[in-house]
């Protein structure tokens, strides 16, 4: 085939296909280097948490999940900052972090505002099959007034038994309808524990076998 | 019969006080006092099979660990992210304890000294109830230094991972561990060979190693009259979708699913029937109405040509369409594609897109040809079973479904203007009128 019947397609002006794939990328810097463990600040506490860690391995990189649990936890999100410090102190490439980081959906590269509210709606089969995408919209119209609540669907949460589910920041909750939205957001804002009588922490086993009353929530009895 | 479920809604069975008043850490204490190769023996008597997906025997799984002097690792699966799974959730949140224990005496049994439990990172709150077990655990020295005077010593970590399906996949999770990006492997060789580090290493799901203390207490023989002939014991079903009681019920394996889906998660809502279910997990080819009354258990499923899989039924009531539950599956499966393997990351991809097209009413019925076509491609010809997770139960729907894609393509054509299907050649007869392919 010539090269004059080669079929048009489409480019961006980067000359790629995928839109904005190489944005950041400055390739004619030189790639960063394991950052000086002795120069580079690092916040003593994720310091201490980070050796801890690598300490319980036979091999130092299996501390890499923690230790990047660790600095999103302290900035809110993995920044440039963070990397670096946890970078120095695991002396490891920031690149090699990176690429591992990007991998995982709970860790989060793109700027974070600080204090942010993780709410993480189950849109997979079980909960769907009960009303998850419509749950899923509501949760996102409650929360358009409030910038710090991040709201996105997520894959099996491993609760189909209160589908349909969300995780707000950690916590689950269910079985949800369209208006416990609104009170998810409510509770959030005042600082109050979650939908309190739909956490999975206080549900009973569904199995009759194991107590005479299933699926009773506390510890509010008049949600019951 | 409860074994793993035995009184689980007890407050406070989470902590040790309340654990060993119920004889817990007493099938430790027996084992420590048998030699490894017993308490191995006592475990594949059992016959317990792997309650993880596969359905490998643990027995012989642990006995290809090489036996002597050397690094070897155990590491329990705790990623369980199988859509419809939810039952080693409620396991680890109300009895950890009883995991530990199970992880302390497979060690033992495997002449292992180091263990990980490699937990979800959603699942927070049950990992923060395993640290605070692990750490009473140790300071009463059931981990640790020579256990309970025996020549045992062992060290167990959990680690929690960061949200990827994949590394529920024994490999990509040893990856992960490692500190990269959860990728899963080549095999061979086989993790028990060359695993964690590349020592030999015991990879067993959470279900599996709580069971090992109520093998070790009845013992093994004992536990294998429960259940089948090659199903032994019991086993946690999580049972969802459109029942009216989802949730995990502990049943001795071979009882008619009819029991599981009716009688103790409720059926489907009142007016509505079973239309299809995944007996386990959302990776499992589909079972119709006609299949309710296939016995729960390993060989029964397989030969009802679907899999017992991690024992999640997902029921699907008839007010649902298939194209919908197809579509939700694909998307899942193409999300969590890795990339590695070009026949899992463009087959997921490509169905999406075919369904799509089923979908804005652009497809015709030999789309269905092409996309089980796909499906066959996928299967057996990546390094991990990602792909086939969704070709299994996709080539199942548009078998068992047929008449019904169809039609809905015909609609959805009408509806969006696509016009008649006349112009369509059916694939035999377009080969037949482009003869035969020119040779060069």
């Amino acid at each position: 085939m010539s090269a004059l019947d080669r079929p048009h397609v489409p480019r961006f002006a980067h000359g790629s296909r995928v839109p904005g794939w190489d944005a950041e990328v400055d390739l004619d810097k030189d790639p960063a280097v394991i950052p000086n463990a002795e120069t580079t600040p690092v916040p003593e506490e994720l310091r201490r948490e980070i050796e801890a860690s690598m300490a319980q391995y036979p091999d130092r990189h299996s501390a890499v999940l923690p230790a990047l649990h660790a600095a999103q936890q302290l900035h809110g999100w993995l920044s440039p900052e963070a990397i670096d410090e946890v970078a120095a102190v695991m002396q490891v490439t920031p690149a090699y972090l990176t690429s591992v980081s990007t991998f995982y959906d709970m860790l989060e590269t793109e700027p974070e505002p600080k204090g942010h509210h993780d709410i993480y709606v189950c849109t997979n089969i079980s909960c769907s099959l009960r009303g998850a995408d419509d749950f899923y919209e509501a949760m996102i119209a409650a929360a358009a007034e409030h910038p710090e609540v991040h709201v996105r669907s997520f894959e099996c949460l491993g609760a189909c038994d209160i589908a349909p589910m969300a995780s707000v920041d950690g916590e689950y909750v269910g079985p949800l309808e369209d208006e416990d939205a609104g009170r998810i957001v409510a509770d959030l804002d005042a600082g109050r524990p979650v939908l309190e009588a739909k956490q999975l922490r206080y549900r009973k086993c569904a199995d009759p076998g194991v107590a005479e009353e299933a699926s009773q929530f506390g510890p509010d009895e008049e949600h019951e | 019969m409860k074994l793993l479920f035995d009184r689980i809604d007890e407050p406070g069975l989470n902590t040790l006080e309340v654990y060993e008043r119920r004889g817990g850490y007493q099938p430790l204490r027996k084992a420590l006092e048998m030699a490894p190769e017993e308490a191995l023996d006592q475990i594949n008597e059992s016959g317990i099979r792997g309650r993880g997906g596969a359905g490998f025997r643990m027995g012989q799984k642990a006995g290809f660990l090489p036996r002597g002097d050397m690094d070897k690792y155990l590491v329990c699966n705790a990623d369980e992210s199988e859509p419809g799974t939810f039952k080693d959730r409620e396991l680890m949140q109300k009895n950890p304890h009883q995991l530990i224990e199970g992880i302390v005496i497979a060690s033992w049994a495997a002449e292992i000294d180091q263990a990980f439990i490699y937990i979800r990172g959603e699942y927070s709150h049950q990992a923060d109830i395993l640290e605070a077990a692990l750490a009473e655990a140790y300071e009463a020295g059931y981990i640790g230094e020579r256990i309970l005077g025996s020549p045992h010593t062992q060290s167990l970590v959990l680690q929690r991972g960061a949200g990827a399906y994949i590394c529920g996949e024994e490999t990509g999770l040893l990856d992960s561990l490692e500190g990269k990006r959860g990728n899963p492997r080549l095999k061979p060789p086989f993790p028990a060979i060359e695993g964690l580090y590349g020592g030999p290493t015991l990879i067993n799901n959470v279900e599996t190693l709580s069971t090992v203390p109520h093998i070790i207490r009845m013992g093994g023989k004992e536990y294998a009259k429960i259940g089948t002939e090659s199903s032994t014991g019991t086993k946690v079903v999580s049972v969802s979708g459109d029942v009216r009681r989802p949730g995990n019920y502990e049943i001795a394996l071979g009882i008619p699913s009819r029991e599981l889906i009716y009688d103790l998660a409720g059926g489907p809502p009142e007016g509505r029937e079973v239309k299809f279910w995944f007996p386990g997990g959302s990776s499992a080819p589909v079972l119709t109405n006609d299949d309710l009354d296939v016995p729960y258990d390993f060989d029964s499923m397989a030969k009802a040509g679907s899999m017992l899989g991690s024992g999640a039924i997902i029921v699907v009531d008839d007010s649902h369409s298939v194209l919908e539950v197809a579509q939700k599956l694909a998307k899942f499966y193409a999300h969590e594609s890795c990339g590695k393997c070009v026949p899992c990351r463009e087959g997921t991809n490509w169905t999406v897109k075919m369904l799509g097209r089923i979908e804005s009413g652009e497809a015709t019925p030999m789309d269905l040809d092409i996309m089980a076509g796909v499906q066959e491609q996928i299967i057996g010809h990546c390094l991990c079973v990602l792909g086939d997770a969704m070709a299994m139960p996709i080539g199942s729907m548009i078998e068992k479904f047929r008449d019904e894609l169809e039609a809905e393509i015909e609609t959805r054509r009408q509806r969006f203007g696509a016009g008649e299907l006349e112009d369509v050649i059916p694939i035999g007869v377009a080969d037949e009128q482009a003869g035969p392919l020119p040779v060069h």
